[in-house]
């Protein structure tokens, strides 16, 4: 073997401070939507689809990526859960449970 | 470039010297696919981050899919009843005929970006070709190795840029790995024997082509990386006819210890 080691772990340490996270979005097939699937470390939205590709699509995964800078998603406050989804618990009227589905249709 | 000075002598490794020449047309093909595969192999574990230690594999084990298949073919020419095991893990050194870039040591990881676009930029411009072969598994091989290679020539530019236009240190390194390997580029395009036959068969390439393509390509690759094209050399290595340089033994030692010790051993 002539790959140079790294025993104190210095460049993997540089690299999760310099390089950004990025997120990644990964479309199964023409018609579905992207879904998130992890996230990992780039230096660019180049590179970052690069890597996305290499390790997120190695079994015919994916036909489409995208890519986003994980500082650039805006989320909401665990603290502010309550707030945000304890009222949506006690209106069940709000699910689509109530009507009779005809036999003819399928798919839904 | 002008081709260099030295004209090249056919001589052929023992055990092969009465196979087929497309046999060994397919194992020149397939040979450099299996040792850059086995040497791209080596950095697994050991990469800078692991994003990149997954993409070299990816690479590696593309081209060792393509060797599998070659491989394969050249066993089916030969007609001695060789599997593509056999082929990979029991021919002796002079019998592999990889170009002798592609056992050339690792180094750091520009080197072995270096190394990469230079045999990339070479494969994509020979795939390219190769897919109008008129042998038709050639032909159907290169069909698919074009869009692996196409990739391989993608991730590996890519990276020569950001180093060679990145920091002075960066510059200066992956600059000093192409001066380094640049000297066994010659050998791709220097036509023999063999090479000729091929292509008058209508089977591969001139050589010719396939370097104005490959001198394009790695031009272009080099003048957006900031480096500088090395001179040519007048002198060829010649491993795509059995003739290696040191480093293929060590390859070799670790590739077929498993085989040498426990001969057809199986996953």
């Amino acid at each position: 073997m002539n790959a140079p080691t790294d025993p104190k772990g210095e460049a993997a340490a540089a690299v999760s401070r310099e390089w950004p996270l990025y997120e990644v979005f990964i479309r199964a097939r023409a018609g579905l939507d992207h879904k998130h699937v992890g996230s990992l470390h780039a230096t660019d939205a180049r590179m970052a689809i690069e890597h996305a590709r290499d390790l997120y699509t190695r079994r015919q995964e994916g036909v489409s990526i995208w890519v986003v800078r994980s500082s650039e998603i805006a989320a909401s406050d665990p603290q502010d859960a309550d707030a945000l989804f304890e009222p949506a618990r006690d209106k069940i009227y709000r699910h689509p449970t109530f009507y009779d589905i005809p036999d003819e249709v399928k798919t839904l | 470039m002008s081709g260099p000075a030295v004209t090249a002598q056919t001589t052929e490794a023992p055990t092969l010297g009465g196979s087929p020449p497309l046999c060994r047309y397919a194992l020149r093909l397939g040979d450099l696919g299996l040792i850059l595969g086995q040497r791209l192999g080596e950095w697994v574990g050991h990469a800078p981050v692991l994003e990149e230690d997954l993409g070299l594999a990816n690479v590696s084990l593309d081209l060792i899919g393509q060797a599998r298949l070659l491989l394969t073919y050249a066993g089916e020419v030969e007609g001695r009843g060789r599997s593509e095991d056999d082929l990979a893990f029991l021919r002796e050194q002079g019998e592999y005929l990889n170009p002798t870039l592609v056992e050339q040591p690792n180094g750091d990881f520009g080197e072995t970006i270096v190394r990469q676009v230079l045999i990339d930029a070479f494969q994509l411009a020979l795939y390219e070709r190769l897919t109008s072969s008129a042998d038709e598994r050639i032909a159907a091989i290169a069909e698919k190795a074009v869009k692996e290679t196409r990739y391989h020539l993608r991730y590996s530019s890519n990276w020569l840029v950001r180093l060679g236009d990145g920091t002075p240190e960066s510059h200066a390194r992956v600059q000093s790995s192409l001066e380094r390997l640049w000297r066994y580029t010659a050998e791709l395009f220097e036509e023999d024997d063999l090479d000729r036959d091929m292509a008058a068969r209508g089977i591969a390439p001139r050589l010719a082509d396939v370097h104005g393509a490959w001198s394009r390509s790695v031009e272009e690759i080099l003048a957006e990386a900031t480096l500088e094209r090395p001179r040519d050399v007048p002198y060829s290595w010649f491993g795509k006819r059995g003739e290696h340089s040191e480093h293929l033994g060590y390859i070799l030692t670790d590739m077929q210890y498993l085989q040498r010790a426990h001969p057809g051993a199986r996953w």
